[in-house]
């Protein structure tokens, strides 16, 4: 089942989830993680061009990532779904393959 | 033996900053050992990494970019360039070095390993492999 696109860079410095994006095929699943969280945020520079995205794939974000980063879940993306660590592990099985973004 | 499998190493950082691009180049080196349907792609700053005219006489590292063009001695001739991403530096295949390997089931002849993809064939390539290796 499609493939899952990992992204753990902040879109604010580098350039990780644009290419995600650019790169990912309709069906296709999304995590972000680590520093990636931060594009799971409403009412930023890049969370129009995720919305966008939502329309043809699927939004998950690492709960752990976020609290740690005092991010709740009223902040995200309407649509995100907030995933634990089992969650990760799921996405990672049910899924044909995994493409990381460094 | 075991199934062959389609392996894919995704390079997307410039050469000298990081260790990623020297990194992948060994890994590409030591997994060509294992006999396994295998390519590079590069895109988005990877790219650099395929520039000609490398020197880095004035900054005390290796230059390893020679090492691309034994790619195709150790059977990785497919090596996949982003055209998007080339464009987008303002860099066009002259700018690259030309990679070739002979082709054993063409009489040995010489032929490119570098194939210049849209980023949507790309996306299309990446989709088909069963492992990706991304530095």
């Amino acid at each position: 089942m499609a493939m899952l696109h990992t992204v753990n860079k902040s879109p604010f410095e580098r350039t990780a989830l644009q290419s995600c994006l650019g790169h990912a095929l309709d069906g296709a699943s999304v995590l972000l993680f680590e520093d990636g969280v931060y594009g799971a945020l409403k009412g930023t520079g890049v969370s129009g061009e995720v919305a966008e995205a939502m329309g043809r794939v699927k939004f998950y974000v690492l709960g752990p990532d976020l609290r740690a980063r005092g991010l709740r879940e009223d902040r995200l993306i309407d649509g995100i779904q907030v995933v634990g660590y089992d969650g990760f592990v799921d996405l990672v099985t049910s899924h044909d393959n995994v493409q990381a973004w460094l | 033996m075991s199934e062959i499998k389609k392996f894919m190493y995704v390079n997307r950082k410039a050469p000298y900053g990081t260790i990623y691009a020297l990194e992948s180049l060994e890994v590409v080196l030591i997994g060509a050992a294992f006999d396994q349907d295998v390519s590079l792609a590069f895109l988005d700053d990877g790219v650099f990494q395929l520039t000609k005219d490398q020197d880095t006489s004035g900054i005390g590292m290796k230059n390893f970019s020679p090492t691309y063009a034994a790619l195709g001695d150790y059977d990785v001739t497919k090596i996949y360039v982003e055209k998007e991403s080339l464009e987008e530096r303002g860099l066009t295949l002259d700018d690259l070095q030309h990679l070739t390997y002979e082709d054993e089931d063409d009489d040995w002849a010489e032929k490119d390993s570098i194939r210049l993809v849209t980023r949507e064939e790309l996306a299309r390539i990446m989709d088909e492999q069963d492992v990706l290796l991304s530095f």
